[in-house]
């Protein structure tokens, strides 16, 4: 079926986001001049192929459940937000927060992202071509972020269930976040998300694992002595 | 929250759009900031050792042909902005006329107003400008009144254009420091501390890059600032960088603004890189 055409030029961004809605389940849709509005393409609950033609603001695809979503250019902050099911691809690079508190689906970035990566991730999955800022993965508590290039400061602070695999450096791990030895589930994860990404560049023979240490997991008694 | 953009043209052939493009940008940033709106845009550059001074009265009907008249400078009316060219060493004279001086340089021009951004491009003719480089805000006022002088651009340095999205919580202190250094503050805004900050560490020999060093040693609190001299045009954030900042990289411009929006009507956006700068991360670019 022939996808449905939307110009952004001619339409607000409810205007669009009532219009995808109303689209019959398993139509597509590709949208014109996105021109970096926010909230393109949130809250859709039926499976749906929608296409930017450039590069979107803030939100993009959040809170959706069975969303393939494909952003050709740059996303702004927290594309993918509280995601349920489905898949986002960003052709560029990401802002903050990609990924912020998604439950389910792939998330995938073919350039760099910014800070916050993942942060409060509570499931599915989050994969970065390139390299990502700070503070990724904070209290991330299920779901996996496979990283190909280098992570920055703080990765993994006060992680709880999510895992973490980076190919290239990481500036510093955060709080009760460490490295581990690769498992045969974890080799077949990283195989099955860099199919998924399309991301040759890696394996499971080049990356990391980063998992929590759980020592934060249950109060300490004692250690209020130490101060 | 507030809104910033930035354009910093490196292919001379866009200089006549200056104006036109700067102006579709920081409309777009309205809604960041409703209280006020103000750019400064840098061309024309004077010669002969003079000076602009970008000036505004808050006296009806002020005579600014008389004022030129007797000071012995050229007047450039740009809508309702002032600009008068002339010799250096007139400030005091200028000030003595019921007149505030905006800012001085030899590139820079100020304009800046209360009043929703759009209303505030049109009052100056924004749109109509050349030039090279242009640092625009859009103000939703935090942390002081909602005033002419407490609207951004703050250009407390010759040259020198500071705007900023956030809020300092220690600039009381480095404001008396600064104080006793011999700086005169005209207003209660803390961005105007961050701007004498640079201008202050700019005139004892840095360059902005190392100035913003400075700041981000001194300063504490949160913000994204874009800041210009005459040749200069940079970009820092702290280290929490909760305040947005995107990045565009063309061949024939850098820009910069809080959101992707700002951006999207530049020419061939498609092919620059976009990016969002890393926390305590300071870009700068020389012309």
């Amino acid at each position: 079926m022939e996808p449905t055409i939307f110009d952004c030029e001619q339409l607000t961004v409810r205007e669009l986001n009532v219009a995808l809605r109303a689209l019959p389940e398993g139509s597509s849709a590709v949208v014109l001049h996105p021109k970096g509005r926010h909230n393109m393409a949130v809250g859709m609950i039926k499976h749906l192929d929608i296409t930017f033609e450039g590069s979107v603001g803030h939100y993009v695809g959040g809170l959706c459940d069975g969303v393939n979503i494909k952003v050709n250019g740059f996303c702004g902050w927290a594309g993918g937000e509280n995601l349920m099911s489905g898949t986002i691809r960003v052709t560029g690079n990401a802002s903050e927060r990609v990924g912020a508190s998604a439950h389910g689906g792939t998330i995938i970035v073919e350039g760099d992202a910014s800070t916050r990566v993942g942060i409060s991730l509570k499931g599915g999955s989050v994969a970065v071509a390139g390299d990502i800022g700070d503070f990724a993965m904070f209290m991330a508590q299920a779901g996996v972020l496979l990283v190909g290039g280098n992570i920055g400061e703080a990765l993994g602070d006060s992680l709880y269930e999510a895992i973490v695999y980076v190919a290239g450096s990481v500036k510093s791990l955060g709080a009760d976040a460490r490295y581990e030895d690769m498992t045969a589930s974890d080799v077949a994860t990283v195989s099955n998300l860099c199919a998924v990404a399309g991301f040759t560049h890696i394996n499971p023979n080049n990356v990391k694992r980063v998992a929590s240490a759980k020592q934060l997991y249950n109060f300490d008694a004692l250690k209020a002595q130490k101060y | 929250m507030c809104g910033i953009i930035g354009l910093h043209i490196l292919d001379a052939e866009l200089e006549p759009q200056l104006g036109t493009l700067a102006h579709a940008m920081l409309v777009q940033m309205s809604d960041r900031g409703p209280d006020s709106g103000g750019i400064a845009i840098y061309g024309d550059v004077a010669k002969n050792g003079n000076l602009k001074y970008s000036c505004r009265s808050n006296i009806q009907d002020f005579d600014w042909n008389q004022l030129a008249h007797m000071l012995g400078v050229q007047l450039v009316r740009h809508g309702d902005g002032v600009v008068l060219i002339g010799a250096p060493g007139l400030q005091s004279q200028i000030e003595s006329q019921g007149v505030s001086i905006m800012s001085t340089g030899v590139a820079i021009e100020l304009f800046k107003e209360t009043g929703s951004p759009t209303s505030v491009l049109n009052r100056f003719n924004i749109k109509s400008r050349v030039g090279y480089q242009a640092v625009g805000h859009t103000r939703l006022a935090t942390e002081s009144a909602i005033t002419t002088d407490g609207s951004h651009p703050f250009s407390t340095h010759s040259d020198l254009s500071v705007v900023h999205n956030g809020s300092f919580s220690n600039y009381f202190s480095v404001k008396r420091d600064l104080e006793a250094l011999g700086e005169k503050f005209l207003t209660d805004n803390d961005t105007e501390v961050a701007a004498r900050l640079l201008g202050y560490e700019m005139q004892h020999g840095r360059d902005l890059g190392d100035a913003l060093r400075v700041l981000q040693k001194t300063l504490d609190g949160f913000y994204t600032l874009l800041c210009a001299t005459e040749n200069e045009f940079a970009v820092a954030r702290d280290s929490v960088s909760c305040k947005p900042a995107v990045i565009a990289v063309h061949d024939r411009y850098i820009a910069m603004s809080s959101e992707y929006r700002a951006l999207a009507e530049l020419p061939d956006i498609d092919s620059a890189r976009v990016f969002e700068p890393a926390p305590n991360e300071i870009h700068v670019w020389t012309r």
